[in-house]
């Protein structure tokens, strides 16, 4: 049972800030999702500083960001990582149904 | 809390795989006196228990402090109450839950710090083994 | 709230905790009592005694829980049960014998 639990990861806070994506990316398991929201959305933005780190872990984890929280940034226009899905509030609820925790990086 | 309340949520029996993860510095913001009362109050209902320090959590353990001239108060000695409640939990055969205080071998040795610098036993982990605790946890809570 | 006690005043929160702890002596211990209908016999001191070491050593009042089995592994298992205690401190004996020892409430009550 242990070996088939999934986690989703919720990242809130700015990498350029926080070193709150990279502890969440050093000790979230492979195939967790993880869902990048508020300050963390700018971590879903292509060309990017903090575009490798992500990039570089799409086969380990499934990303997501909240749409919502990108628009809020006037970040619509911009590219996202390739792999990394905009879900709305609803999406959010889902990902949280769908998986057997949660842990929130702060 | 009020009674009325907390009487219409029945507990009895009920115990889940918690884990508290740790990641802030004590005294910067309340995040980590916060947190130490979540633990406390989860003894309260015997539920097991994985204390996490992570990152900068890992100062909140850090042994010989002193608030005084801060002019704050020092909740480190508080900690000492979760390695009671582990001590308890693991030679009481009358208390049914299993406590443990871990620490991530990266974040201590990022910071300069040893096991002895820690004012309670910790086990030392490295970061699979706490991917893999985290990642069997019914409930992760995290400040 | 407060207390009086031969002309000082010892201010406390609504529920009768006093706010600075630095100032309990007994004679506002036995007034805190007398305020709770306590009257303080030794066994009530040594369940206050007990709870401020305990204040002293970890910075927190102990919840009910952790008190009875704290009590249990120093004064034995007849002393360490919640019926004992409550029959000291009828109200809740973290509560009370908390505010009688000028300690704050205890974190996590119920």
């Amino acid at each position: 049972m242990k070996g088939e639990r999934k986690m989703l990861h919720t990242v809130n806070k700015s990498p350029y800030e926080r070193n709150t994506l990279e502890s969440c990316l050093r000790l979230a398991k492979a195939g967790s999702a993880i869902l990048l929201i508020e300050d963390g959305v700018y971590a879903a933005i292509a060309g990017s500083a903090a575009a490798d780190q992500v990039a570089a872990r799409t086969d380990d984890f499934t990303f997501h960001v909240l749409g919502p929280d990108i628009e809020a940034r006037g970040l619509a226009d911009k590219q996202l990582i390739d792999g990394v899905a905009v879900v709305d509030y609803t999406g959010f609820v889902e990902l949280v149904a769908e998986y057997d925790a949660v842990q929130s990086w702060l | 809390m009020n009674a009325e309340i907390a009487t219409e949520f029945d507990t009895e029996g009920v115990q889940k795989n918690f884990m508290f993860v740790n990641r802030k510095a004590p005294y910067g913001s309340i995040y980590a006196l916060e947190a130490l009362e979540m633990v406390l109050i989860s003894a309260a209902f015997e539920q097991n228990a994985v204390i996490a320090f992570i990152d900068d959590g890992v100062y909140q353990i850090v042994k010989g402090q002193d608030t005084k001239a801060a002019g704050m108060k020092n909740f480190s000695p508080t900690f000492g109450v979760i390695e009671m409640e582990k001590e308890d939990a693991d030679e009481d055969p009358d208390i049914d839950m299993v406590w443990r205080i871990v620490v991530e071998r990266d974040s201590m040795e990022q910071r300069g710090l040893t096991a002895e610098d820690f004012s309670i036993a910790v086990e030392v982990l490295d970061s699979a083994e706490l991917a893999d605790l985290m990642n069997a946890q019914d409930v992760v809570l995290s400040a | 709230m407060s207390y009086q006690l031969h002309g000082s005043t010892f201010e406390s929160d609504e529920e009768g905790y006093i706010t600075d702890i630095s100032l309990w002596n007994e004679e506002l211990a036995d007034l805190i009592a007398q305020d709770e209908d306590i009257e303080m016999t030794d066994d009530h001191w040594e369940v206050v005694n007990f709870l401020r070491e305990y204040y002293e050593e970890y910075q927190i009042a102990p919840a009910i829980r952790v008190l009875t089995k704290a009590i249990k592994k120093k004064l034995g298992p007849e002393k360490g049960n919640s019926g004992y205690l409550y029959e000291l401190f009828p109200y809740g004996p973290a509560k009370q014998a908390c505010k009688i020892a000028g300690l704050p409430k205890p974190t996590g009550c119920i």
